[in-house]
């Protein structure tokens, strides 16, 4: 068991072409991830380490039965290829690409609603079920198979707490990165369900950053629906305020955002407050009673 | 990216947001020759800096006497202006605005930006224009309306209507109503449009004429659809950016200063933040927030350096790299290289964990440079709060 992807996820690589997206379809393949497709416009017919390219999504669904896309598209073009795929009929969207401006993501959002389709991201690392597929940027060697579920706001923050719990021996089942945007596809409430639900999950590692109020939501459902032990390090408590986007930003959220505050309204829920990001791992083993 | 009052009225005129005539100024006889052809009985002069709380701070003024501009112009051209916003050392004025006066019957609050929960753009507005939008909201949360617009068919005529009823219009000045949802609808044009973060303007008047003028104008544009926009980039004031910052984003490094003493270089928004946390936690302060990046070269690190070391408060430099796709012997090259290039005269304590740290810790080790190598978060940020000395 895991969640959202595993070993018969078929996955398509829209930018397969490109520096970074030939790069990473290739490590993803290494690690195990069935890579059945790449989409690239003007260059179907091409391989890439031998993955077939086709000039679109719906192409390659037809072809290649891909459920799954991983898009490395560059930010000007990145709504679109996000709307491609879920056009195309792929339920499971996670999108890598940094910088999308607001607004595109505002509209792709939009356009998604309702409909049945999961978007990660954009601007995260993606998504690992450990010994199953990689489908992303991060580093698949400092995982192992174990009872941890994760979910995070950032990258290489994630990578830290994960290389925590692989070393403590504790391992993890998924770990998924829902980003660093301010319009994101999913939140930490679309996930705790799966992983409170995941029978090989024992505890979840929650990590979060200052601004915006998803820790506070999160909080808030698991306090009534998660009875696993939750495990959480919020980012930014020396961050200046200010620095976000001035006063109306944090009028919407009802004046929340401060890492202090997203501590404290999480510890109120029952959640582990880690005040030391370099003691996640050893929290998690002492709350699951290793 | 954000822009001038004086800037974001231009915009507002562009897009039918009504504002008083004015003119960007930056000399006195500038404002001696604007004020003749104005010609109104009351002349507004306005210091122009990216921050809020110019008036308290004396950067307005207000003259009937259209000869006093000169001297006006004169006494905020140069002047530091120091407000809640800008810090201590506040921001020197290198150019004002220069407006005719308007006769206020009401002032309102009016905003326009992203709903980070929702995803949908949402106006917030509010009767108590003029004052600070968290004051009110803290105090009088019942005072705020909010209207989120559905990007799908963007801005409807009941939108307006929601907001300008909410607000009470129809008791304050009927008159209005139908101006006021033409405005926000070209407020969501603009905001849209232009890739904007946040549209404001506060405070909105209603004047004894009847009209709406935007007395007050702030945009921040969204910087990553500034590429959409040439127009918009040609508003940036470098003057009003930290010249390290500057620097940095020549380098595509992600640099913030802050007022610590250890200096940080990390890769990834996450990590660096957390690291600052973890000096705090050892009992010092950071110098500021970088992150490299993931691709962090040996031409990055440098640069990481050279921003660092410009920083006088900076007592010494923390490195912090969890490799993936980086591997961790091509930042250790990094830093020997770098290290070459720019001289290091602080404490350096280097902390390399995932591909191929062990491998980038010996060529640190072995490389002759003066520095501690690390392999845990915890036990490098001690490292580097002992070597500096604890915060006072």
């Amino acid at each position: 068991m895991s969640i959202l992807v595993n070993k018969n996820t078929r996955v398509v690589v829209q930018g397969i072409t490109g520096k970074e997206g030939s790069f990473h379809a290739t490590q993803c393949k290494a690690y195990g991830t069935k890579v059945v497709a790449g989409v690239t416009p003007g260059k179907g017919g091409q391989e890439v380490e031998g993955i077939p390219v086709f000039n679109t999504v719906a192409d390659a669904v037809k072809k290649t039965e891909c459920d799954t896309s991983l898009i490395f598209v560059p930010p000007p073009f990145c709504a679109d290829a996000i709307l491609e795929a879920a056009d195309a009929g792929v339920k499971l969207i996670i999108c890598i690409t940094e910088g999308i401006p607001v607004n595109d993501m505002v509209k792709a959002k939009r356009a998604l609603r309702g409909r049945d389709v999961r978007l990660i991201g954009p601007n995260c690392p993606g998504v690992i079920t450990v010994d199953e597929a990689k489908i992303g940027i991060m580093p698949g060697f400092i995982h192992k198979k174990g009872v941890v579920g994760v979910v995070s706001r950032s990258g290489t923050l994630t990578y830290e707490a994960v290389h925590q719990l692989s070393t403590l021996g504790l391992g993890e089942t998924t770990c998924v990165g829902i980003g660093g945007d301010p319009v994101n596809g999913t939140g930490f409430v679309d996930v705790l369900p799966l992983f409170e639900k995941d029978a090989e999950t024992q505890a979840i590692v929650m990590i979060g950053e200052i601004g915006g109020d998803a820790e506070e939501k999160a909080a808030e459902f698991i306090k009534r629906n998660v009875k696993k032990p939750v495990i959480s390090f919020i980012a930014g408590i020396t961050a200046p305020p200010g620095r976000r986007m001035g006063h109306a930003g944090a009028i919407i959220s009802g004046g929340k955002g401060t890492a202090a505050e997203k501590m404290k309204t999480l510890e109120a829920a029952g959640v582990k407050v880690v005040k030391n990001p370099a003691e996640i791992g050893t929290v998690v083993k002492k709350a699951l009673g290793r | 990216m954000n822009v001038h009052e004086f800037q974001a009225k231009q915009l507002f005129a562009r897009f039918g947001v009504p504002v008083p005539r004015g003119k960007e100024i930056t000399s006195p006889d500038a404002a001696m020759a604007w004020a003749d052809e104005l010609n109104t009985p009351v002349l507004v002069v306005k210091a122009q800096i990216h921050a809020g709380g110019r008036g308290k701070a004396g950067g307005v003024k207000i003259t009937k006497d259209k000869t006093a501009v000169a001297g006006l112009a004169k006494e905020l051209l140069g002047k530091t202006l120091v407000t809640h916003q800008t810090g201590p050392k506040g921001r020197q004025v290198h150019r004002l605005l220069m407006e005719e006066g308007a006769n206020i019957a009401k002032e309102l609050y009016l905003s326009l930006l992203v709903d980070r929960d929702t995803g949908w753009p949402t106006f917030i507005a509010s009767t108590e224009g003029g004052m600070e939008i968290e004051e009110v909201a803290a105090k009088t949360p019942e005072k705020i309306i909010k209207e989120a617009i559905d990007p799908a068919v963007g801005f409807q005529g009941h939108n307006g209507r929601n907001v300008a009823f909410g607000l009470g219009l129809q008791h304050i000045e009927p008159a209005v109503i139908n101006q006021f949802v033409k405005l926000l609808d070209n407020l969501y044009r603009l905001f849209m449009e232009k890739n904007a973060a946040l549209v404001e303007i506060n405070p909105l008047i209603i004047t004894k004429e009847k009209t709406l003028v935007a007395l007050d104008g702030k945009v921040s544009f969204d910087d990553n659809g500034l590429f959409k926009h040439e127009d918009v980039q040609q508003m940036r004031d470098l003057n009003e950016e930290d010249p390290l910052e500057i620097e940095a984003a020549a380098n595509n490094l992600n640099y913030v200063k802050l007022d610590g003493n250890i200096g940080c270089m990390v890769n990834g928004a996450g990590l660096a933040m957390a690291t600052m946390d973890v000096i705090k936690l050892a009992g010092s302060e950071p110098a500021n927030f970088l992150d490299v990046g993931g691709g962090a070269t040996k031409e990055t690190v440098a640069a990481g350096f050279r921003i660092l070391l410009k920083d006088p408060n900076v007592k010494g430099i923390f490195i912090n790299i969890f490799g993936g796709i980086v591997r961790c012997e091509r930042i250790a090259h990094g830093v020997i290289e770098a290290a070459k290039e720019v001289k290091i005269t602080v404490p350096l304590v280097v902390r390399l964990q995932g591909t191929n740290a062990e491998e980038g810790r010996k060529l640190l080790a072995e490389s002759g440079l003066k520095l501690d190598v690390a392999d845990d978060l915890w036990e490098a940020a001690q490292k580097i709060v002992k070597l500096t000395g604890k915060a006072a």
